[in-house]
């Protein structure tokens, strides 16, 4: 058979869809995006209008960027989100493990218990958190009729940290899990045989082995963590934003899209750079040997 | 008689759902033996040999090792190391990092470590290759690692989990007999687990040949080939022909039967026979003749030539007795002119053999 690539038409054919598909709604608004990070609202008759732009005008918007305020919103959200992620790792990975050594025919219900939550609509499943998490909540509830509390939690640092690994849980699992149930199991039997214990076994077998699942769910979480904006505002308080908060106001209420658009553009190079990080990591430890 | 270095005794594994894979297994293995658990799949053997390393534990019954009970000795703590029919060699590891493995994580001193991981590569003939990592090897390559990796640890018994199934007819050969030197060079227990008879032949001391769970019979290699004590082995270790017979008389060893499609004919056998028995004889055994041999005693038949598969050395002739009973006979080909005693296809021939080299089976 023909290489299908060598055949132009069959390749176009296949091809131009998804090109269009991209171009028209995903690079033009991106491009649109990236022009107006670099303009500035129009004075219309010496008032600033609503919704027309002095294209063009030069860097403003990210010299705003650089600020106190911002900065610290910034790294607050690169420090929740590494939080996030650790704590889907550290949850899901015995999760994953347990599911792969189940037996076989159970597997596919625990699978779809974890995928579960995605049916309903993350708004939905945001709010429903925060009654039980409220003052009043099911939690605070319960804690009452054994005499403690009410304890706040809805607007703290933890109640962020909770809904995002909530929220990003099975992003974690599902990758680790197909990654541990690929694993030879001779390979833990093997270094159980050779005098290794449990504990060391995870370590210098197990756990390098499962490495490029972990890496996946790594990304699959932290990423999306960087751009939440909704958890933060439901469960978190007025301290507790995050920058897709600040990209959402600019958007919305302050109604300053250009100063959003640069903090949009601020956020994806900071992803890039950690996406760079991390290929650049994994290709120093392949190439060490 | 030393003593044993494996002992199992009473030994059965059962799973959840009832299926029994090993029933009631003794057996003992004594020091520096060559010892082979032989049978068909599903039989047990690899169950058995996965309890000896404690990577699976008996329902029933006790395993010794060295005299020692190993009820309550998890697999790193045995004395006993197992290569894998995977091989299981780590990945992500170099092949001297996988041999060191096993010796860094029981806290071997440095540099001990790195002169018996030397050592090791030695003996399997893979010193060139230390740095390398798994995926750049061979299958027959990365079987030595595992070997290596085994044989480093310098364990009472050694475990093979069909070790040369996975390796191409010629790479087998050559590790067959790379394995029997190991053996008499380490002078350490090997146990190995195969479903070929040729393997287990060649290169074990003494043989276990098992059948749904059961030893159906355990002696040396000669011993099972020359004296099978049931029609399974003697089917399962190479080639056999079998006729049913009917038993006339029984007076201490001397036994008359009358076989389907030889007639009467008088045997011996130290056992003690019922109604009905099965006769076995090797085609090695049987001789082929245009005419009626005229020798007296021997048992013979007339019969007619149905194929005849060449093999170079020698020749599988089958032929096809009154009855419709195929007989196979092998036949060296020492002669130049081609020919088998001028046999052909289709053309008549006696069959004879030597009553002593027929076997009564009982079971």
């Amino acid at each position: 058979m023909e290489d299908w690539k060598s055949n132009s038409r069959a390749f176009w054919t296949l091809a131009t869809p998804a090109t269009l598909w991209l171009l028209a709604f995903f690079l033009i608004p991106l491009a649109y995006l990236l022009a107006l990070s670099f303009s500035s609202k129009a004075l219309v008759n010496g008032e600033v209008s609503i919704n027309d732009y002095d294209y063009f005008t030069g860097v403003a918007n990210y010299i705003r960027a650089i600020n106190p305020d911002i900065i610290s919103i910034f790294l607050r959200t690169l420090w929740w989100s590494a939080l996030a992620t650790l704590a889907c790792l550290l949850i899901g990975y015995p999760i994953a493990f347990s599911i792969c050594f189940m037996p076989e025919r159970w597997r596919p219900l625990a699978l779809l218990l974890i995928v579960l939550p995605f049916w309903i609509n993350l708004l939905i499943r945001t709010y429903a958190l925060k009654t039980v998490m409220g003052a009043r909540g099911v939690v605070n509830s319960a804690l009452g009729l054994v005499g403690i509390g009410p304890v706040e939690m809805i607007g703290t640092t933890g109640a962020v940290i909770f809904g995002l690994v909530y929220v990003f849980l099975p992003f974690m699992i599902l990758p680790l899990y197909s990654t541990i149930e690929r694993l030879d199991k001779s390979y833990l039997e093997a270094s159980l045989d050779l005098g290794a214990s449990q504990f060391q076994t995870f370590w210098k077998v197990t756990l390098p082995l499962t490495m490029p699942g972990i890496i996946t769910g790594v990304i699959l979480v932290f990423i999306p963590c960087l751009g939440m904006f909704l958890i933060s505002d439901e469960l978190g308080g007025t301290t507790s934003w995050m920058i897709g908060n600040v990209i959402q106001a600019q958007f919305g209420a302050s109604n300053d899209w250009p100063f959003g658009s640069a903090l949009s553009f601020a956020l994806m190079l900071l992803t890039i750079i950690v996406l760079v990080m991390q290929w650049y990591y994994q290709n120093r430890s392949k190439g060490a040997h | 008689m030393p003593d044993p270095i494996v002992s199992v005794r009473n030994v059965s594994r059962r799973y959840p759902g009832g299926v029994t894979a090993v029933d009631n297994v003794s057996v003992d293995i004594m020091p520096n033996e060559f010892f082979a658990l032989l049978g068909p799949s599903g039989c047990g053997k690899t169950t058995l040999l996965r309890m000896i390393s404690g990577l699976d534990a008996p329902s029933e019954g006790h395993i010794y090792i060295g005299g020692e009970d190993m009820a309550l000795t998890p697999p790193n703590k045995r004395p006993t190391n197992m290569v894998f029919q995977s091989y299981a060699v780590f990945p992500h590891m170099t092949v001297s990092e996988n041999v060191a493995y096993g010796l860094k994580v029981t806290g071997v001193p440095a540099d001990e470590t790195k002169r018996r991981v030397a050592e090791a590569l030695e003996q399997v003939k893979l010193t060139h290759l230390a740095d390398r990592k798994p995926d750049q090897m061979s299958g027959g390559q990365r079987q030595r690692v595992a070997l290596a990796r085994a044989l480093v640890k310098r364990p009472k018994v050694l475990l093979l989990d069909e070790p040369l199934s996975a390796l191409d007819a010629k790479l087998r050969d050559d590790m067959r007999l790379e394995l029997t030197r190991l053996q008499q060079e380490v002078g350490i227990t090997f146990i190995i687990v195969t479903h070929d008879q040729d393997e287990a032949l060649s290169m074990a001391t003494r043989i276990a040949v098992m059948e749904k769970g059961s030893i159906r019979q355990l002696a040396t290699p000669e011993e099972l080939y020359e004296h099978p004590t049931s029609r399974f082995v003697a089917d399962f270790i190479g080639k056999v022909n079998l006729f049913d017979a009917d038993v006339v008389s029984q007076k201490g060893k001397a036994v008359i039967c009358n076989a389907k499609g030889l007639g009467k004919m008088n045997l011996t056998t130290d056992r003690t026979c019922g109604k009905q028995v099965t006769i076995a004889v090797r085609p090695e055994k049987l001789k082929l003749s245009k005419t009626a041999p005229k020798a007296e005693g021997l048992i013979k038949a007339e019969a007619k030539v149905r194929d005849v598969a060449y093999y170079g050395d020698w020749s599988e002739v089958v032929v096809e007795l009154a009855n419709g009973q195929m007989v196979s006979v092998n036949v060296q080909n020492d002669k130049r002119d081609g020919s088998i005693l001028g046999i052909n296809r289709g053309e008549k021939t006696f069959v004879s053999w030597n009553p002593a080299d027929s076997l009564v089976l009982t079971e």
